[in-house]
């Protein structure tokens, strides 16, 4: 049987670390914590590894179906008989998935942080959050109660902040750590407004009670459909903004532009919080409420599937168009949490029609597992090149070719070229759509094609095209190919992204928890994998070689193509949204009224009593005799005032 | 106003009590307003063997009031000087107006 | 007018006029002096009004004791020829003219008033009488006064002590 109390090491481990480096670290032995947050993570790693072997191949498994076991829990903050706030650990396949993938991107991170954050001067602070960041991602995951996955959803968007804004003499990373927490936030208030309405209505705020109650047919699932709020169920409410938050975290559309912001930090951090884990928390809490989304409430389901595909295919446009490599690949991680996040909106639950759920998660594990692979690798050719601007690169390909042959392989495992992961898991994606959506499919056969582009384009422009220029001679003598401790997270990454489109995810991973037979039709995958070639010959016709055809294209569709690059001017709608009209209708009124009429009262006030006190502080003179004429003048006032009342 | 009576006497310590009290909000010397108090207090301690001889006569109530009136008038006026001698050793001068520090 | 009546006033002017001129007097030695023909006069009262053991003490303690010390005093921190400074004449003229009014005040309310005299047989106001009742721990025995006062006395002397000292720099 499962024994609980190493499972709590596994989140445990983090926050000691984070401890001892946050306090002790960064004074006395800073070049030593990232040892220690490289070795704590892969204890934390080998016991979750452990976790997910017992899990999978002998515990979890009852009657062929996996069960969810709540491996410790105790009560928190107890606010009524019924309702608690608890604290605990519960496994299911899609934590343990979770924890593993966390986990293991963040060893991957803390190895490469070695090589590629040496010299920092903050170098164990950046530590000290790394461990921070993955000890709040486990509990996340791990958690068994709607609002602790809310702490640990606020505790994983400060160090994301934190994250972002690591070189903070930099005015933009500032800039981009305030907007990610700030345009999360706004999320997270729906999130929290989902919270309190389920978990009115449900009287709890335990996970499985949840979902039980609001599944089967009770008094609570009744109670919640009939409490309508402008047309929609309370219900449908609770669940699309508790999406709201999801989406928030996930950079799914309209919340979607911290995330290219979100590059400022160190790429390392990209890698892991910005495209592996923490931006799959959408996509999770999704899930995590997925039997209640599907089996109650599929109107909402349906509002995650085209706010997912919208997200996909936009972000896909928009990645066509930037130079800079790490918002190329925001905008594909954007486009893949789209991926996923429709993937579960086609889902039904159980059996068969559970492939999309099977599907998106194991989407999200093959992603994360090319896509850290994806920002590593870019993160030691930015080393090299000591440049965002894929202008500034070109034929790096003999310069550093372990990390171009590690970086091709991501990419061919991103665009779905068998028999690399992101085939398998894209595959079963778009099987799923055209079972339930036939427009959802069209979209998202051409976001992959667009997404088979946009990535080689990046890896053309990367390592072929011009012959790269070093901005000076002896650049390339002393800067080789990047530290091993950068290549070694690199190299293992490729192995894995070859891999693990392997894994028998659908046994593992369902809906239900039983085991799904998928089905492999060569004549299905032909498609997408032809239009994925025709994609990458087409980037290769143009980006191979240094040539105007690019440029030419990008003139043809003028207007089009300087949306897309501009965005679609996002930013600039919301920067009008909140500077001009939040700003001048709201926020200075009521800053006038402010500072006028509360301030001015307060400031009356103030000066009033100022004033008296000037005007009577001439009597405490410190003159004894002056003193002395008050008493007795006062005391011949009392002796008028007496005989007046008493004759 | 031929026999001298209480009247006579209660006119007489209004009158010292107000010389006292003239005395102590004009003199700027501390000695000076000391005596001030000294004629304030004596004129409290006519008035109470006044209503003792005049009005109160089978006690002597008043009497002991004038009594321990004087003894604490001497312990009054010694801790006084002490104080002005020590104020003196300090500022050089014994005027009221200068010794003002404890003020806004 | 008789003769008992003729001391009264004496009596009075003595005590109006020196206190009188103790408090407007421009030398302070001259004060003290004043002072003491305003004490001396009080004293010369008590007799007038046959309390023998009050004038006594009145002269021992004030006239032989407090004016002393003041003289003293005045010898140890004041340059007792010259002037002192005089005060403001804003002061003056506002101290003289509430006290006057004070004074009127009380005069009008003394005027109003009719004293009753208690109807009790009258007490000796005899040393022995006084001596009596002061140690005396009966209901109006001012035993306890006595006892407290003398405890006050000691404390002002040590506390005069410890103010006066010289503190070793």
């Amino acid at each position: 049987m499962l024994n609980s109390n190493y499972i709590a090491l596994i989140p445990l481990l983090p926050i000691i670390s984070f401890l001892i480096i946050g306090l002790a670290g960064r004074r006395y032995f800073p070049t030593f914590s990232g040892v220690l947050g490289t070795l704590s993570l892969l204890a934390s790693f080998v016991l979750s590894v452990f976790t997910a072997y017992q899990y999978f191949f002998d515990a979890g498994k009852v009657n062929g179906v996996y069960q969810k076991i709540t491996a410790m829990k105790f009560v928190w903050l107890q606010f009524a008989p019924n309702i608690s706030i608890d604290m605990g650990i519960l496994l299911d396949p899609i934590s343990v998935m979770m924890i593993v993938i966390v986990t293991f991107i963040s060893l991957m991170v803390h190895v490469y942080s070695m090589g590629y954050m040496k010299g920092e001067p903050r170098y164990a602070a950046y530590y000290a959050f790394l461990s921070l960041f993955t000890f709040s991602m486990l509990g996340l995951v791990l958690s068994t109660n709607i609002f602790q996955i809310y702490i640990f959803w606020e505790l994983v968007g400060v160090s994301s902040f934190l994250l972002i804004g690591f070189y903070y003499e930099k005015p933009s990373a500032v800039a981009a750590s305030k907007k990610a927490f700030i345009v999360t936030r706004f999320a997270d208030l729906g999130f929290l407004i989902g919270i309190l309405v389920l978990s009115y209505f449900a009287e709890t705020l335990d996970f499985q009670t949840l979902i039980q109650r609001l599944t089967v047919q009770s008094s609570y699932l009744s109670s919640i459909i009939s409490a309508s709020f402008l047309g929609c169920s309370a219900l449908t409410w609770g669940l699309l903004l508790v999406f709201a938050g999801g989406a928030g975290k996930s950079a799914m559309f309209p919340f979607h532009i911290w995330l290219p912001d979100a590059m400022e930090g160190p790429t390392p951090v990209s890698a892991l919080i910005h495209a592996a884990t923490m931006v799959v928390a959408g996509v999770y809490l999704v899930a995590r409420l997925f039997p209640i989304f599907s089996n109650s409430c599929p109107e909402a389901l349906d509002v995650v599937a085209y706010i997912g595909i919208f997200s996909s295919l936009l972000a896909a446009i928009i990645a066509c168009t930037q130079t800079d490599i790490k918002r190329v690949l925001a905008y594909s991680t954007m486009s893949q949490i789209g991926f996923m996040m429709f993937a579960l909106g086609v889902s039904g639950y159980g059996g068969e029609k559970g492939l999309g759920f099977m599907a998106s998660m194991f989407h999200l594990f093959t992603h994360s597992i090319f896509k850290a692979l994806l920002f590593l690798g870019a993160g030691a050719v930015i080393h090299y090149v000591h440049s965002n601007d894929m202008k500034d690169m070109g034929g790096l390909r003999k310069l550093m070719p372990i990390t171009h042959i590690t970086f091709l392989l991501a990419c061919l495992a991103i665009a779905g070229i068998p028999p690399f992961a992101g085939f398998f898991s894209k595959e079963e994606i778009l099987a799923a759509c055209w079972n339930s959506n036939k427009i959802i499919f069209g979209a998202a056969v051409l976001t992959a094609g667009l997404t088979a582009f946009y990535m080689f384009r990046l890896y053309f422009n990367i390592f072929w095209n011009k012959e790269f220029k070093a901005s000076n001679s002896n650049h390339i003598e002393h800067h080789g190919e990047a530290p091993g401790t950068m290549l070694l997270p690199l190299i293992i990454l490729a192995a894995l992204s070859v891999t693990a489109g392997f894994v028998p995810f659908s046994k593992l991973v369902t809906s239900d928890g039983a085991g799904l037979e998928t089905e492999f039709h060569i004549g299905f995958a032909i498609g997408p994998v032809l239009l994925a070639v025709a994609a990458i010959l087409f980037a290769w016709f143009m980006y191979c070689k240094e040539s105007a055809v690019p440029q030419k294209i990008a003139d043809a569709l003028k207007g089009f193509y300087t949306a897309a690059y501009r965005k679609f001017y996002f930013d600039e709608i919301y920067l009008f949204i909140t500077k001009k009209i939040i700003f001048n209708l709201i926020g200075r009124p009521a800053a006038w009224i402010d500072k006028n009429i509360f301030d001015g009262f307060m400031n009356l006030i103030a000066t009033v009593t100022e004033d008296v006190s000037e005007g009577i502080r001439s009597f405490q003179s410190g003159k004894v005799q002056e003193y002395a004429i008050y008493f007795f003048a006062g005391t011949l006032g009392f002796v008028l005032l007496f005989i007046y009342l008493w004759t | 106003m031929n026999e001298i009576g209480l009247t006579h006497i209660l006119v007489i310590s209004t009158a010292l009590f107000f010389i006292g009290v003239y005395g102590f909000l004009t003199r700027r010397n501390m000695i000076t307003m000391l005596m001030a108090i000294e004629l304030i207090l004596n004129s409290v301690n006519i008035n109470f063997v006044a209503f003792n001889k005049f009005l109160y006569f089978d006690k002597l109530d008043g009497q002991f009031f004038t009594i321990f009136i004087i003894a604490i008038a001497a312990a009054e006026a010694a801790v006084a000087i002490a104080i002005i001698i020590n104020l003196y050793r300090n500022y050089k001068s014994i005027d009221v107006e200068d010794a003002d520090l404890m003020k806004f | 007018m008789s003769a008992s009546t003729v001391i009264f006033y004496i009596l009075a002017a003595v005590i109006l006029g020196g206190g009188l001129l103790a408090v407007t007097a421009r030398k302070i030695f001259r004060a003290a002096v004043f002072l003491l023909f305003s004490l001396i006069g009080i004293a010369g009262l008590y007799f007038y009004l046959n309390y023998e053991f009050l004038g006594a003490v009145q002269i021992v303690v004030y006239v032989g004791g407090i004016v002393v010390l003041i003289i003293f005093s005045i010898f140890l921190t004041a340059e007792s020829g010259s002037d002192m400074k005089k005060p403001a004449l804003a002061k003056v003229i506002f101290s003289g003219l509430s006290a006057a009014f004070g004074c009127a005040l009380t005069l009008w309310l003394i005027k109003g008033q009719t004293f009753l005299p208690t109807l009790d047989p009258a007490v000796a106001p005899s040393i022995k009488n006084i001596g009596l009742q002061m140690l005396s721990t009966t209901q109006h025995g001012y035993i306890l006064p006595f006892e407290v006062v003398s405890i006050l006395l000691l404390s002002a002397m040590i506390g005069c002590i410890v103010i006066a000292i010289k503190v070793k720099k």
